[in-house]
Order: structure tokens, then C-alpha cells, then sequence
């Protein structure tokens, strides 16, 4: 036997493996349980109007508000990373060390029950406020260390042309190294929008009001209400409304990678 | 124009730069050991010596790029290693050009020429822009100023950056290496506005391999290794007659 001819019947018995798979699949699912449990059509029909604009529009809005602030704590924490004073640094380590060694869900409850609890105080927006909170935190320790990352990819020298031309440092990083790390952030920070959108799914929860309700809380009710009671479809119908959201983020992310090497 | 510290009155007399006895070290490398030092305001001083022998730390010393361990240098007569001098103002009377470029890749070549202008001389707009179209006629690049640096060959880089450097209306300008990252064809150009702003009266620190330059701009030579000046003089008398056996050794690799 030839080698070409070994490799084609190589080729060939992988096709017919995948083939295989693919055939016993069609013939062992239980199509009408699939079907009924999760694609019952009612539950679409009937709670589009909730799942879109209820469940959809207070997952974008605790998405954007949980990563403006975090990105706002991030830009803190980084500038700490950098301060001339060592305590400073010190706490800003140790603050991005704890949040991204706990499980988001932790921070969560802790905002969400333990404090209040704690020390007998009400969270700004009530629990959904002090799980927003508990987000932020948590978006900020990581974005902190994607924008460390970023800072410390512009050319140190860019930073010492500013300095010999006689700008002083805060003007050097506001306007020659911040607007040069950002760049070379976005793609990351993007990825981190995607985390932290599906994070918002974690606020289910903190126990949430009827209009306040993110798409997985509202999913998971419609599972026990509504036209598709009984059923997951309103899950799978939460599960296609993400990956809408999330797909083209992540097809934005690898656009502007390849982007950004090709700039290179 | 805010008062200056009052024991640092800016002295045109007193040399352009001068360095007394001065030490750098990187942990536990020593790369400059007792350098003593000077250029006269309106001279052209090169200095060169093998890769290794501190020319660059010692040139970097002179704006304060790096910390000296010990010893003084004085900038028109203040002395920029004491702690209350205002480090910014000092920097903006001494032009910087790298050996990278070092260009604001983020930004146009105006913009790159207008920043510091606005943000450390608090210039207006206006003022800033005419003063950087000024300075990109005199390195030949005036129909550049909308590009961005990646878009410009390294001699066209680097001719921006000594323009953008320029627009500080620096009273001297120190040059690092400013010729040994580009394409040997690139050079010439970038020489040539050297040259043009030597025979304008410019005080000049140059850490070079451009022998050639040296010998035809320069006013003096300064040959450093190990840390230390071994020889400094006229730049024909050094290089054809060097006195010192480590001169010899390193003129008699490079010429």
C-alpha cells in the first residue's frame, strides 16, 4: 500500500466514523421530548414580549452598568498598582488577589445577604443594587489586571519621550500611555463584557422584583408559568437569546485580534 | 513666567551641561564611575565609545532619564540632581531625540509636534501649530504633518522627532544613538539636520558611531569605556592621533 492511499483510507474511515456518530444521534434521540420539553412553540409565542424586553433589556443593563463601574474601580486600582507608595500597591494587590480567587457567585450572596446582615444596612437598589455592586467588584479586579497587562505593553519609551519633552507624569499617562494600553485592551475588555454578561445570570439569586428580572430569572419562572409551563423551552429560549448577544461579541473580539496583529 | 527657585537662577554663563563626579549604578553594576564633564553653551560635543561603556547612561543622566547614584549635574547653572528643582522646566529646555524615535504612535505627526507644546508650555493651539509647521519645514517633512509615525519610513521618524523636540525651543538637544536604528540610506538625511542645526549655534550632545560626523560637526570628541572618559579633545586630533592605547584599540575596530 502506498502512502497516498493509506493516508485517503485514513481520510475516509474518520468521515465514516463521524458519519456514524452523527446517524445514531438521529436514531437514539427522543426527538418528540426534545421537541415538547424544550422547543414547544407556545413558549416562544407567548413570552417573547417578556423574555425581549424584560429579560434582555435588564441583562444589557446590568451588563453596562456592572462594567462601566468596574472599568471605572479598574482604573483605580491600576493607577494604585502604579503609585510611587508601596501600601498603596500592596492594597491593590490584595484586593485583585481576593476577588479573582473567589467564586463571583460568593461575592453575590455576601453583598446581596451577609452584609446587610451584617451591619443592619440596606443596599442602594436593594438586592439588585448590592448584587450590581458585588459585579462591579469583581469586574474590577479583573479588568485591573487586563489593563496592568496593557499598560505595561506601551514601549517604554513612549512614557520618556513625554517625560524629556518636559510633561509631567499624570499628563504623560492621561494622554500618551493610557490612550495607547487602551488600544491594545479593547479586545480583552471586550471578552471581559462577555464574562460579565453571562454573570448577570448569577443575580437570579439574590431574588429579584417582576420588573427587575434578568433573562435566567425570568426563564426559570416561565418554566413553572405561563404557556410552556412544565417545560425547559423557555430556557432554551433564554440559552438562544444569549448566544445572540454573545456571538457577535466574540466574532468582534477575534476581528479586531487579527486587526490589531496585522497593524503590528 | 513663574519665579524659578531662587538658588537656582538659570545662569547663561555657566555651562551648557555640567557633570562633577558622577556615579550610576544598576544594582550591583557600577556603568559609570566618576565622570567629570562638560559642554559650553553653542558646542557640539560627540561622544562615543563601545557599546557597554555608559555613554547612553550618562547622556539619559543629563535630563534625569535616569537617577544618578551620586555626583552633580548642572543644567545652565541649576542643578537638576537636587531634589527641589523643578524637574519638568529643566526638561523642556533640553531637546531629546532616541535612538528609537519614539514617536506617539497614537498620534498624528502634528499632534506628536503640539502636545508637550500645549500641555508643559501651556501654549494655545495656534501658537502650537505654527510652531510645529515651523519646525517640520526645517527637517523638510512640512507635507507630513497629517500622517501617522508608522506610516513614515525610520530617517522620516526620526527627522519628526528631532522637529517635535525642537518645538520646545529647547536651548540645547541630546542626541542618543539617533542614527543606529535606521537603514544605512535613511541616515544621510537625518545627518544633514544635525548638521543644519549646528551651524545654527545649537548646543549639542551627540552619542554617535558616526565617526565622520563627529570629525566634520563636532567641536569635541569625547571617548568613554569601562564607565569612565578615557580621552576627550578635538575630534581630528582624536581619532587620527589618539593618545590613549584603549582609543586605539576601539578607533582602529570602527575606522
Amino acid at each position: 500500500m502506498t502512502r497516498s492511499t493509506r493516508t485517503r483510507l485514513m481520510t475516509l474511515s474518520l468521515y465514516a466514523v463521524f458519519l456514524a456518530i452523527v446517524i445514531a444521534f438521529v436514531l437514539v434521540a427522543n426527538w418528540e421530548a426534545i421537541r415538547s420539553n424544550f422547543f414547544l412553540t407556545e413558549g416562544f409565542t407567548g413570552n417573547w414580549r417578556d423574555m425581549v424586553f424584560v429579560g434582555v433589556k435588564n441583562t444589557i443593563l446590568y451588563t453596562l452598568v456592572s462594567f462601566i463601574g468596574g472599568f471605572v474601580l479598574a482604573v483605580f486600582l491600576v493607577l494604585m498598582k502604579l503609585a510611587p507608595i508601596a501600601p498603596f500597591r500592596w492594597l491593590a494587590t490584595g484586593y485583585i488577589e481576593l476577588f479573582r480567587g473567589l467564586p463571583a457567585l460568593v461575592v453575590i450572596i455576601f453583598m446581596a445577604l451577609g452584609v446587610p446582615i451584617a451591619f443592619d444596612w440596606r443596599p442602594p437598589g436593594g438586592t439588585v443594587g448590592a448584587g450590581l455592586v458585588a459585579l462591579m467588584l469583581v469586574a474590577g479586579a479583573y479588568m485591573a489586571e487586563t489593563l496592568r497587562a496593557g499598560i505595561e505593553a506601551v514601549p517604554k519609551g513612549q512614557a520618556e519621550a513625554a517625560r524629556s519633552l518636559g510633561m509631567n507624569a499624570p499628563w504623560t499617562m492621561a494622554s500618551i500611555v493610557m490612550p495607547q494600553a487602551l488600544r491594545i485592551v479593547i479586545p480583552p475588555l471586550t471578552n471581559e463584557l462577555v464574562i460579565l454578561l453571562k454573570d448577570t445570570s448569577l443575580l437570579f439569586v439574590v431574588g429579584l422584583a417582576a420588573n427587575q428580572k434578568e433573562l435566567t430569572t425570568l426563564a426559570r419562572d416561565f418554566m413553572s408559568s405561563g404557556p410552556s409551563a412544565g417545560t425547559a423551552t423557555t430556557l432554551m429560549f433564554a440559552a438562544l437569546l444569549y448566544l445572540a448577544i454573545t456571538l457577535p461579541l466574540t466574532r468582534l473580539v477575534a476581528y479586531l485580534e487579527s486587526k490589531q496583529k496585522r497593524s503590528r | 513666567m513663574t519665579e524659578l527657585n531662587p538658588h537656582q537662577e538659570l545662569d547663561r554663563r555657566a555651562p551648557a551641561i555640567e557633570v562633577r563626579d558622577l556615579h550610576k549604578s544598576f544594582g550591583d553594576n557600577e556603568v559609570l564611575t566618576g565622570i567629570d564633564f562638560h559642554v559650553n553653551s553653542g558646542q557640539v560635543v560627540c561622544v562615543i565609545g563601545p557599546s557597554g561603556s555608559g555613554k547612553s547612561t550618562l547622556l539619559r543622566c543629563v535630563n534625569r532619564l535616569e537617577e544618578p547614584t551620586s555626583g552633580q549635574i548642572f543644567v545652565e547653572g541649576i542643578d537638576i540632581t537636587d531634589p527641589d528643582t523643578e524637574l519638568d522646566r529643566v526638561r523642556s529646555r533640553i531637546g531629546m531625540v532616541f535612538q528609537q524615535f519614539n514617536l506617539f504612535g497614537h498620534m498624528t505627526v502634528l499632534r506628536n509636534l503640539t502636545i508637550a507644546q500645549q500641555r508643559a508650555k501651556k501654549r494655545g493651539r495656534t501658537e502650537a501649530v505654527a510652531i510645529a509647521r515651523e519646525n517640520l519645514a526645517k527637517v523638510g517633512l512640512e507635507d507630513k504633518e497629517g500622517a501617522y509615525p508608522a506610516h513614515l519610513s525610520g530617517g522620516q521618524q526620526q527627522r519628526v522627532a528631532i522637529a517635535r523636540a525642537l518645538s520646545m525651543n529647547p536651548d540645547m538637544m541630546l542626541f542618543d544613538e539617533p542614527t543606529s536604528a535606521l537603514d544605512p540610506e535613511l541616515v544621510g538625511d537625518v545627518l544633514d539636520v544635525m548638521r543644519k542645526l549646528a551651524h545654527e549655534g545649537m548646543t549639542m550632545m551627540v552619542v554617535t558611531h558616526e565617526m565622520g560626523f563627529a570629525r566634520e560637526v563636532g567641536d569635541k570628541l569625547v571617548f568613554m569605556d569601562g564607565g569612565v572618559i578615557v580621552e576627550e579633545g578635538d575630534p581630528t586630533e582624536v581619532l587620527t592621533n589618539p593618545q590613549h592605547r584603549r582609543t586605539q584599540a576601539f578607533l582602529s575596530k570602527v575606522l
